[in-house]
């Protein structure tokens, strides 16, 4: 017999209505395993979920059998919170999903009590009811799925922000020290920071020390150079330490060209440099003569 | 029709850019920019563009633009303030203002202009870029 | 992908490509876009806008705010000019070159999270961009 389920309707919308009492105590004694996590979620909460879910379900499955219609909107933005809120809470994907699958032998139950002398009837129903089931049970897997991407993705953003700091060398003398990767997100993370420190510390100039930077390619060399370049449309000029006499060769081996970005082997010698161009200048005291210092 | 003012201090010329200029109104800049360096014999312009939000590919080709004619006619030009999130959109579109000399604000801005035009060129390395 | 509100302003004038700046600004800075996100998209618009005035000889722009799953903004600048003869060389720019004399786009696509554009000679074009938060 062909199933064209479109087109069928479910008599869930009054076989609930009938059994109400009798699924909600089986769907949550079926819980009772691993998927309650009383340490993370009430019961009477839970109750309170399963009571609204199954509302919900009798009245979208009066009208339709499609998962993804419109009559089903009210459904699936329950289980959105729902899957977002375990995600938070820390339950498992499994336990999430769980939580929708284990209705199903309750409503079977239902169903063979109500439908059970119609053998056709009742195995239509059931087959009906599995495919709603699986689909609601589908999209809250992918709703938690997506909660814990968006989780991964913040704390991989707040990870970026740790990792470059920007350091007040002298008055004006900005250092970043690089450790790791330069790849796309990490560059635009390193040039807002940079360039909001430039502006708070009215720095005028920044060195950059790559010595932590374990490759140098055209592609990192394109990363530094925007880096520097946005520095000196605001007015700071860079200076790029840690030049590894490899990274030398590779630079032009690869043909890479800095422009006239000066680059240095040492943060030191990169920091003298930077205090002549922030107009300064050391003296080292005369032991005779009384001492000029700056 | 409106003007952006240009204001004059000794032999420098002040520009402060605060509005979301129209394409016409730049070029106006430009132009009158360029008249003003010549009648006054300027040797400097400063233009402060740090209340401007955005900087659009016209914007930045003007820049570079009044840059470039103001060294034809022997005076340089500082762009001063641009703001952190200006300066990363700018290099994301691709646009450098090579010849445009920036500094951070006004005050560092004149003192670069006051140096180069008094041949000082040591206590600034400012980011001049050719 | 849900839809919150879509906005069409025309893009005519010089006055406009300011406008459509505001609008697009207004809309990120709802949505609450960072300071920097909120200036990419802009600036794309005010290239993608002036593509359309100067290039395209005149269009329009939709705006459209999304919301769901992701927050973003979703542009689509459509003329019915000349149309681009040649779509990837118009995409390709050097990033040191800087002189801007191209039709912008390569850089406007750097702005953005997504970027298509449509064209046929004779016909008009069609750029379409997102920029998500």
């Amino acid at each position: 017999m062909a199933t064209t389920l479109n087109h069928k309707t479910s008599n869930l919308g009054s076989i609930i209505p009938q059994r109400r009492d009798a699924i909600l105590s089986g769907w949550l004694r079926d819980m009772l395993g691993s998927t309650r996590r009383t340490d993370l979620m009430k019961e009477s909460e839970l109750q309170t979920q399963c009571q609204q879910f199954l509302s919900l379900l009798e009245k979208a499955t009066s009208q339709s059998t499609n998962t993804q219609s419109a009559v089903y909107e009210p459904l699936r933005e329950m289980l959105s919170d729902v899957s977002r809120t375990r995600a938070l809470q820390g339950f498992s994907a499994r336990e999430t999903a769980t939580f929708i699958f284990s209705i199903k032998q309750p409503l079977f139950t239902a169903i063979r009590e109500i439908l059970g002398k119609d053998a056709e009837t009742m195995a239509d129903e059931m087959w009906l009811t599995t495919e709603i089931v699986d689909g609601l049970g589908l999209y809250t897997t992918e709703a938690y799925l997506k909660t814990r991407e968006e989780t991964i993705r913040r704390q991989q953003e707040e990870m970026l922000e740790l990792s470059t700091p920007v350091v007040k060398l002298w008055e004006g003398i900005l250092a970043l020290p690089l450790i790791g990767t330069l790849d796309s997100a990490r560059t635009q993370v390193v040039m807002e920071s940079l360039l909001e420190a430039i502006v708070q510390t009215n720095s005028k100039v920044a060195i950059i020390d790559i010595t932590g930077v374990p490759t140098v390619d055209t592609v990192v060399a394109q990363h530094l150079l925007k880096t520097v370049t946005a520095a000196r449309l605001m007015g700071a000029d860079c200076i790029i330490s840690g030049v590894r006499p490899q990274i030398a060769q590779t630079i032009v081996h690869l043909g890479i060209n800095l422009l006239d970005i000066t680059t240095k082997a040492t943060l030191s010698d990169a920091f003298s440099i930077a205090i002549q161009r922030a107009g300064f200048k050391f003296f080292r005291p005369q032991k005779r003569e009384s001492a000029e210092e700056k | 029709m409106e003007k952006i003012p240009i204001l004059r201090m000794g032999e420098f010329l002040l520009v402060t850019i605060q509005v979301d200029m129209h394409d016409r109104l730049a070029m106006t800049l430009q132009d009158d920019l360029t008249n003003r360096i010549s009648e006054t014999g300027a040797k400097g312009v400063l233009i402060d563009i740090s209340s401007l939000e955005i900087v659009d590919s016209f914007i930045g080709r003007m820049l570079g633009n009044i840059a470039s004619m103001s060294r034809v006619l022997d005076a340089q030009t500082v762009v001063v303030g641009m703001q952190p999130a200006v300066a990363i959109t700018l290099v994301e579109l691709g646009m450098s203002l090579q010849g445009v000399r920036t500094a951070l604000n006004v005050d560092a801005g004149m003192e670069l202009l006051r140096n180069s035009v008094n041949g000082h060129e040591a206590s600034e390395y400012g980011s001049y870029f050719h | 992908m849900a839809v919150i509100s879509t906005e069409t302003l025309k893009v005519v004038s010089e006055a406009d490509i300011v406008t459509v700046r505001r609008c697009v600004r207004e809309s990120a800075a709802t949505l609450g876009f960072s300071l920097v996100d909120q200036t990419k998209v802009v600036t794309a618009a005010s290239e993608l806008a002036r593509n359309t005035l100067i290039h395209g000889q005149g269009g329009q722009m939709e705006l459209a705010t999304l919301n769901g799953p992701r927050v973003g903004i979703r542009l689509i600048f459509e003329d019915k000019g000349p149309g681009i003869p040649d779509i990837d060389l118009a995409l390709r720019d050097g990033f040191t070159t800087g002189s801007g004399l191209g039709l912008g786009l390569g850089g406007a696509k750097r702005l953005v999270n997504e970027f298509a554009v449509q064209s046929r000679v004779g016909e008009g074009t069609k750029v379409t961009v997102t920029r998500w938060k």
